[in-house]
């Protein structure tokens, strides 16, 4: 049958729906065919896996070799409760750690700040010092594992405490692996958690880019975040572009720095979220490939393989969580989860289906933790490399996402790069225009959430929840105090006149953020050292 | 002439999750409220300050961050002692049931979860704040330097969503 005949026998069909268009709007046709990848060359577009431009993934054997880390993202109360989660999770079979620290934590502050009332421990672990540090990683070698920390302004200060406590476990910085999160152009586009403006901020950056470099050569120093962009609103092009455009942004700081790309980048990692729109999601993880290979290589002259494979973390999406109808979450998890898997992400945190009430409880976490189990051991999907490739779908949408991510680019660089376009507003505008249509998309029922918009129940779910006790801002407070009356305060003074003079001087700040930290400098006294001499930032405010 | 209702949409606290406060704040600006949006890392004090300077009917409170049982109650307290009591106080985010249930009855008017959809909120405003303003008082706007009053834009996100597809 001939394509033109089969087209009118469609035509000639009823479809169920006007609108049939992807969860960020690209449209979706009925069918797709070798003219929807015209000129496609498996070599030359996709690669082998482990080959130029990655495609089909970055490791030679992928999961065939070893399975994607699962790495559920983790913290709550004091360091002790937090402590004891994880050793439930390694107990169970996860084979990474990420910690969640409490919003004090995220900006920088101690848990007495006035700032932090209410806040202390609720929606992640109260760090105020290496004290806290050594609590959190206590019976957990730091040599058997690897540790991510989601934490941005102080991001440098974290790092530094990690290394500390490596220390104490007599083991050098330089077998530490782990990730720091560290990206901030997304911060002041979309996770809004900021102490500085823009520019110190990319100086400290640079400082850890080049420190690690040297001292701490197996550790991520910035995990470049889409993740945060999407929960924020955006679609999946905005997601891949800003984020692959703040990448590119933070390789040309590192270079401007008078560092060799092929010295800091192969360092550089990525984080995306796993959505609703399962084709979507698989084609956007190998469009962010293709991109970062080809831009790597011929734009900014990495000869060295590890600075344009991207190697990348996926959550699957907090934002699509209900609280109608909360098991439902449990499968919508699973589909997004098996989007990561195809799409070829190296490590995975599944959601919890009770998240959208509060932090997870031990049965909702270990649920999740299943998930991937049941997906790695089960299923089959991981025996053969890549399976989507070569799909007429996945290929047509693949090659469309890239193509619209360079739109973007172009944009941004007209606006002056990404800096400029924060200080206008654009990012924001763009994501916040995005999360307002789509609102009005499901109110007008022309994109559907289960037990939101369709199907839905009048019962309200009774769903046991994780409780924070009251006390954990109490005791964590009467720990730090006693941390302040017990430590050498002469010592710590001095560190921290020491820490401004190298901000002062524009030296490099992580060896004297080390000092601080050895000295039981609390992180809120190195954060405000800082910004009296970075100041802060204040955001345009826009909706 | 009746005076269009003023809403205030404050996110108090260090939570930085806006997306749903700014789309709540977009929502009641299409439905012709006025609103003013407080931006991030509000203390309850400046949150306060700006809903009594622009003399709002409605205060709602977005928060994310599980610190709605400190924050709430103390935003509450304020009002009183500043003696603006009746504005409304309504909240949303990511709240135990229970919590719920605790902040209603201290005083919070209504607590919106996740999934609300923005009409639901309109019309609860309307059918509870809509009669303010008869009496002839008219809101001082504009005072507040950090905080932006939008009005109705004539191409809004509706219209722009129409157009793409």
């Amino acid at each position: 049958m001939k394509r033109a005949k089969w087209d009118a026998k469609f035509k000639a069909c009823r479809e169920r729906d006007i609108d049939f268009s992807t969860v960020s709007g690209l449209p979706v046709r009925p069918l797709y065919t070798p003219a929807d990848i015209a000129g496609f060359e498996h070599d030359r577009d996709l690669g082998y896996p482990g080959e130029f431009p990655y495609v089909r993934g970055v490791q030679t054997s992928m999961y065939r070799g070893r399975l994607w880390t699962m790495r559920q993202f983790s913290g709550f109360g004091t360091a002790g409760d937090t402590n004891r989660r994880y050793k439930y999770l390694l107990k169970h079979g996860q084979t990474g750690l990420s910690v969640a620290f409490d919003f004090p934590t995220l900006y920088g502050r101690d848990s007495d700040d006035p700032f932090a009332r209410g806040e202390v421990g609720k929606c992640g672990v109260a760090i105020d010092s290496l004290q806290d540090m050594e609590t959190l990683f206590s019976s957990i070698p730091l040599d058997k594992i690897s540790t991510s920390m989601t934490i941005n302004p102080p991001a440098a200060m974290l790092l530094a405490m990690y290394i500390a406590v490596g220390e104490k476990q007599k083991l050098p910085a330089h077998i530490l692996t782990g990730t720091i999160q560290n990206d901030m152009l997304k911060e002041y586009q979309a996770q809004k958690t900021w102490i500085y403006p823009p520019e110190p901020s990319l100086k400290i950056i640079a400082d850890i880019l080049e420190y690690c470099a040297e001292r701490v050569p197996r550790w991520n120093t910035i995990s470049i975040s889409g993740y945060h962009i999407r929960e924020a609103g955006s679609t999946a092009v905005q997601e891949l572009a800003f984020t692959l455009k703040n990448g590119f942004t933070y390789v040309e700081r590192g270079i401007s720095a008078g560092l060799p790309v092929d010295k800091f980048a192969p360092r550089l990692s990525f984080f995306f979220n796993a959505h609703l729109d399962f084709f979507e999601e698989i084609a956007k993880y190998r469009a962010a490939r293709r991109i970062w290979a080809h831009t790597m290589r011929d734009k900014y002259g990495a000869q060295d393989p590890r600075s344009y494979l991207m190697r990348f973390h996926t959550q699957t999406a907090g934002c699509t969580l209900t609280a109608q109808q909360p098991e439902n979450n449990i499968v919508r998890t699973a589909y997004q989860a098996l989007s990561a898997v195809l799409g070829g992400t190296q490590s995975l945190h599944t959601n919890s289906m009770d998240e959208s009430y509060a932090l997870p409880t031990e049965k909702a976490v270990k649920i999740a933790l299943r998930t991937q189990q049941l997906l790695a051991y089960e299923t089959g999907v991981p025996n053969t490399i890549d399976p989507m490739a070569g799909s007429y779908y996945v290929e047509a949408l693949t090659n469309e996402l890239e193509r619209e991510a360079y739109k973007y680019f172009e944009k941004i660089d007209k606006m002056g790069g990404v800096i400029p376009a924060i200080e206008k507003g654009y990012f924001q505008k763009e994501i916040s225009r995005s999360a307002y249509s789509y609102q009005v998309a499901l109110e007008r029922q022309r994109k559907h959430h289960v037990g939101v918009n369709i199907f839905t129940e009048d019962e309200k779910p009774a769903i046991e929840t994780l409780k924070i006790p009251p006390a954990v801002e109490k005791v964590q407070i009467a720990k730090l105090r006693r941390l302040r009356r017990e430590r050498n305060n002469q010592r710590v003074k001095e560190k921290l006149r020491l820490l401004r003079k190298a901000a002062k001087d524009g030296e490099n700040l992580m060896p004297r953020i080390l000092d601080c930290v050895r000295a039981y400098a609390t992180l809120g006294e190195m954060c405000s050292t800082l910004k009296e001499e970075y100041g802060v930032y204040r955001e345009p405010i826009i909706f | 002439m009746e005076r269009k209702i003023r809403v205030l949409v404050g996110k108090p606290g260090l939570d930085g999750h806006d997306r749903g406060a700014k789309v709540v704040a977009a929502a009641l600006r299409d439905a012709g409220m006025e609103v003013i949006y407080t931006g991030l890392h509000q203390t309850c004090e400046s949150i306060v300050d700006a809903a009594i300077q622009e003399d709002v009917q409605v205060v709602g409170l977005s928060i994310l961050s599980g610190a709605h049982m400190t924050i709430l109650p103390r935003i509450l307290k304020l009002l009183k002692t500043r003696k603006a009591g009746d504005m409304i106080v309504i909240g949303g985010g990511i709240i135990p049931a229970d919590d719920a249930k605790k902040l209603e009855k201290m005083g919070v008017r209504r607590l919106f979860g996740p999934g609300t959809p923005t009409v639901e909120i309109v019309d609860w405003i309307r059918a509870n704040a809509g009669k303010v303003g008869k009496s002839g008082k008219v809101g001082k706007s504009g005072k507040v330097p950090r905080h932006q009053t939008v009005k109705k834009k004539k191409a809004t996100a509706v219209a722009r969503w129409r157009k793409k597809k």
